[in-house]
């Protein structure tokens, strides 16, 4: 079948199998190799995207049911060699080792600053908690999206 | 290319040498632009896929795999049959065992490697596995380890001549038991109990995989495969494949997470390596989380028996004996001369008079590994036993369990230390370190609180372990890996401008070599970090080295770059004496600069020495130009890094469910070269040992199913269920390392379980009897033990 879906704000259409999950069609795109697979059973979050904003496990979605949607992954959270706060965060905290899970911690952590912009490390715990990390013990991944509202918050205000 | 340079804070903290650098690696890991194995895609790449085994013993009937062949897409199903004249059906493990590669006479786990399909694609492959028909007949299984060798067992290794039983590896043991039988009879208390190290995973986060690229024309072989060993790894494939050792090429590029899962070599690697050599084409095989779960390389699976005793307050001796289930192949992971691996460094952190430690090894029809998971040899379970015992001991002498620590340590006079088992720890201040947790946790207060809870009717515990840790294995005159020496290298160049590459043979998994390595060459030489590129994970730029499991890589590939640094320094020196005309003798060395004494104004800086040895200006008598040095390093000993753990747990009394609260660990690892990764090393694995306490569990039912073949089953810590920790530290330097590192890696994860474990009986003790229960510690097992009802089956 034929399915075209916006991702990071190009539309990208291509035959696929009708059972064809959504990770993989990104991964397919040339480039887009950033959202990973890692648990098959929607468990581990390393394969999250933004869909319309929304973060979704793309392990569990198929790419056909993205026809018509707008994708994000975490290619786009850089514009203009301007880096997101979050990823600043994650590399001010150190949030993050092998790497792995770390584009689907950076996604899950920007559609929180977008509902959430002062969450508590509590709220920011249970935004996490879909997602599985083996590194880092979660504690500077939490601190790292903290570090990130503050300063938001604080860019903001210079505004 | 993005560099670290794009983020704005890189210029803010540029130590030179050791300290809180932020890491190289990030710059590429934020941006999503990692290559993990998966990422690689090369031109006419076909997919492998598995059949596994539905049984957990079976005879192989029939393997007809013509409906698979049909399939439009699939170019090649492998049997063992094509493998056996390959010469390829069996493969050596590295605990000199065999294992097959795909079973030809019968399956002897669930799980087990049946057939290897190739396709045009991963989506075929994998269809094409559902469509080759095995006829089996299945046989009994072996599934507890304790019945393994019973005479009515169904003898699980008939491939092997002589085999008569399910005996893995004959009976092993170290230290004195008729000293240890003395220690007994003359003691005032004994304990004894059955603890069991239940069988858990690594899982890290990326799975298992492979692209074997063979050129027929050159006769090279590349292998793209994030393995913790590639070095290692080639050797092995030389001997397997019967391939020239310089035509073999590993790479392997970013790794999702090893934890020891990634240090054997999988039936899975050799069929790729078979496709491509027969194919021509490269072949791509990664498996799917079920797979990693239910094939790959588990840890622990030790059934203890643990006797402890005290006289005159103080404990004296300790008598261990242990059933190991190594599963249907024995892979397990040790040293050659350990076949328990350094497991007998049970008798902890305390001055013994004896003890006495025996290890059988089993086979069941289970998963072959035994591997560490982020464990140095089997010294987690070690740990974990002798700090149930302390515990248990405190408990029964109604003692506190740190008091009996304290007065039961070996003192930091008595260091260098000889422990009953023969292990030579090499530095240390226990009491110290105790004190400096006992002083973070607020013990005292903690104490206090649980008193107050438990009148309330609130069940608070408060758990301690002290462990000591062998790591940096090793001394090549004590051990080897399949013959080969635990040694690594390190490949210094400084090019003419002073900017420097070190060749490392560790390999990272996320533990941020590209920046701590580099921090050892610029405290070395005095140049910036930044200078400094790390070049690691590819056999053909990097020199021999066993790579990085056991907490190796600081104790071994540190210590080899920290030498090489000082040969580029001492050549240095000489290079400099020509050019300020002056005796080596008379030049003193400050970071980054070689000056006269006496006359500091009269110096050359490290950059100006190496444009001077590429340049055509002179040079000492008899020297070659450049200035690029390489060394192997052999560690003189294991480093033993140790820490004091306390953990804080709430039990809910009435659904049995654990939270851990709070947790404190003061580790002491010798000098610390990058403290932010250090303290990210330990965050990890605290949150892996509080899986391993409470959640992550491989089961099996009567018939030998794996019952947790997935994340839906098998339970990895998210960040709800991990507090946030609280870290503190003291440090003493190894006296025999170059730069007094000792490794860290792996003490979270083997100091951990014991304070949780203990924590939870410490909640339960009181108000309910109990004394012990076997991790981990889920809700249906604790709410069983609060009953005092046996554990309810799993």
């Amino acid at each position: 079948m034929n399915v075209s879906i916006t991702v990071n704000g190009e539309q990208v259409t291509r035959e696929i199998e009708p059972r064809q999950l959504l990770v993989h069609f990104i991964r397919d795109t040339p480039g887009l190799t950033g959202t990973h697979w890692g648990c098959d059973t929607s468990n581990c979050g390393a394969c999250v995207v933004l869909m319309d904003g929304t973060p979704v496990k793309s392990c569990t979605i198929l790419a056909a049911m993205c026809e018509g949607h707008e994708i994000s992954t975490v290619e786009s959270l850089e514009v203009d060699g301007k880096l997101d706060p979050v990823q600043l965060g994650f590399h001010e905290h150190h949030a993050l080792q092998c790497g792995f899970c770390t584009p689907g911690m950076l996604m899950t952590a920007r559609a929180l600053l977008n509902e959430s912009p002062d969450p508590t490390e509590e709220e920011i715990r249970i935004a996490i908690s879909g997602g599985i990390c083996r590194c880092t013990g979660y504690k500077n991944i939490v601190s790292a999206v903290r570090w990130a509202a503050e300063y938001e918050a604080a860019a903001r205000q210079e505004v | 290319m993005t560099t670290i340079e794009n983020l704005p804070n890189a210029e803010a903290e540029r130590p030179i040498g050791f300290g809180r650098l932020k890491r190289k690696e990030d710059a590429r890991f934020i941006r999503g632009k990692g290559t993990y194995l998966d990422d690689i895609r090369l031109p006419g790449m076909l997919h492998g896929a598995v059949l596994r085994s539905p049984y957990a013993h079976a005879r192989i009937v029939s393997i007809d795999t013509s409906r698979a062949l049909a399939h439009p897409n699939v170019v090649a199903v492998i049997t063992a049959k094509d493998l056996e004249t390959l010469g390829l059906a069996w493969m050596p493990t590295i605990s000199y065992d065999t294992q097959a590669v795909l079973a030809g006479d019968k399956v002897r786990f669930q799980g087990q490697e049946v057939a290897f399909v190739i396709a045009a694609d991963e989506y075929s492959a994998n269809d094409a596995v559902q469509l080759i028909d095995v006829e089996y007949d299945p046989l009994p299984a072996v599934v507890n380890a304790r019945k393994a060798l019973d005479p009515d067992a169904t003898l699980i290794r008939d491939d092997k001549e002589g085999q008569r039983d399910n005996l893995a590896s004959p009976l092993w043991e170290a230290g004195d038991e008729e000293a240890t039988d003395r220690a007994f009879a003359e003691a005032d208390t004994v304990v004894t109990r059955d603890i069991i190290y239940p069988r858990c995973h690594p899982a890290p986060l990326e799975t298992c995989g492979m692209i074997a690229d063979f050129n027929p024309e050159t006769g090279q072989l590349d292998i793209y495969n994030g393995n913790q060993a590639p070095h290692a790894h080639r050797t092995v494939y030389a001997h397997v494949a019967g391939l020239a050792e310089h035509m073999i090429r590993i790479k392997t590029q970013d790794i999702g997470g090893g934890f020891g899962n990634k240090v054997p070599v999988y039936p899975g690697y050799v069929c790729a390596i078979a496709g491509s050599i027969v194919g021509g084409v490269p072949v791509k095989w990664i498996e799917n989380r079920t797979e990693n779960l239910v094939s790959t390389g588990f840890a622990r699976d030790y059934v203890m028996r643990a006797q402890m005793c005290a006289k005159d307050g103080k404990i004296t001796g300790l008598r261990v004996s242990v059933i190991a289930d190594h599963g249907a192949f024995d892979s397990t992971a040790q040293p050659t001369k350990f076949p328990a691996g350094f497991f007998h460094i049970v008798c902890g952190s305390y001055d013994l008079e004896a003890s006495h430690v025996q290890v059988k090894a089993v086979y069941t029809n289970k998963a072959p590994g035994g591997v560490a998971y982020r464990c140095s040899f089997r010294i987690t379970e070690a740990v974990y036993l002798v700090e149930r015992m302390v515990d248990a001991l405190a408990r029964e002498m109604k003692v506190d369990p740190i008091e009996l620590r304290m007065r039961s340590f070996i003192k930091p006079e008595q260091f260098p230390y000889e422990t009953t088992t023969g292990w030579t720890y090499d530095s240390g201040n226990y009491a110290e370190t105790m004190r400096v947790a006992m002083e973070l946790a607020g013990y005292e207060d903690l104490r206090r609180e649980q008193a107050e809870k438990r009148a309330r009717g609130e069940l608070m515990g408060i758990g301690v372990s002290f462990f000591t840790e062998g790591v940096g294995a090793g001394p090549r005159k004590h051990m080897d890996i399949l013959g080969l020496s635990m040694n690594d290298g390190a490949d210094l160049r400084i090019h003419p401008s002073g900017k420097a590459v070190v060749s490392i043979s560790a390999q990272t998994q996320g533990q941020g070599h590209e920046t701590t390595f580099a921090q050892i060459v610029a405290e070395e030489l005095g140049i910036p970090p930044e200078d400094v590129q790390v070049r690691h994970g590819d056999t053909d730029r990097s020199p021999y080295g066993l790579g990085t499991y056991g907490s190796r890589s600081t104790p071994v590939s540190g210590g080899a770059v920290a030498i090489v640094s000082r040969k580029v320094r001492d050549k240095a020196r000489l290079i400099a004496a020509t050019m300020l005309e002056a005796r080596p003798e008379d030049l003193a060395w400050e970071k980054g600069r070689w000056y006269v004494k006496g006359d500091p104004e009269k110096g050359a800086l490290i950059e100006e020495i190496a444009e001077r040895a590429y340049s055509g200006e002179e040079l000492p008598d008899g020297m070659e130009g450049g200035l690029d040095a390489q060394v192997i390093y052999d560690p003189p000993n294991l480093t033993y890094p140790y820490g004091a753990y306390i953990a804080v747990v709430d039990v809910d009394p009435d659904t049995g469910h654990v939270k851990v609260r709070r947790f404190i660990a003061v580790d002491d690892c010798g000098v610390r070269i990058n403290p932010m990764i250090v303290d990210g090393q330990i965050h990890g694995g605290l949150a892996e040992g509080i899986g391993i306490a409470l959640m992550e569990l491989l089961s099996f039912d009567e018939e030998g199913n794996c019952l947790n073949s997935s994340f839906m089953d098998y339970l990895i810590p998210t960040a709800l269920e991990c507090p946030d920790f609280e870290l503190g530290e003291t440090v003493t330097p190894c006296p025999h390392h170059p730069l007094g590192a000792k490794g860290v890696g792996e003490s979270p994860n083997v100091g951990s379980p014991p304070a949780i474990v203990n924590a939870v009986i410490d909640a339960l003790y009181d108000t309910h009897g109990v004394e012990h229960i076997d991790m981990p510690c889920t809700p249906a097992r604790v709410w069983a033990a609060m009953q005092g009802r046996p554990e309810p089956p799993q």
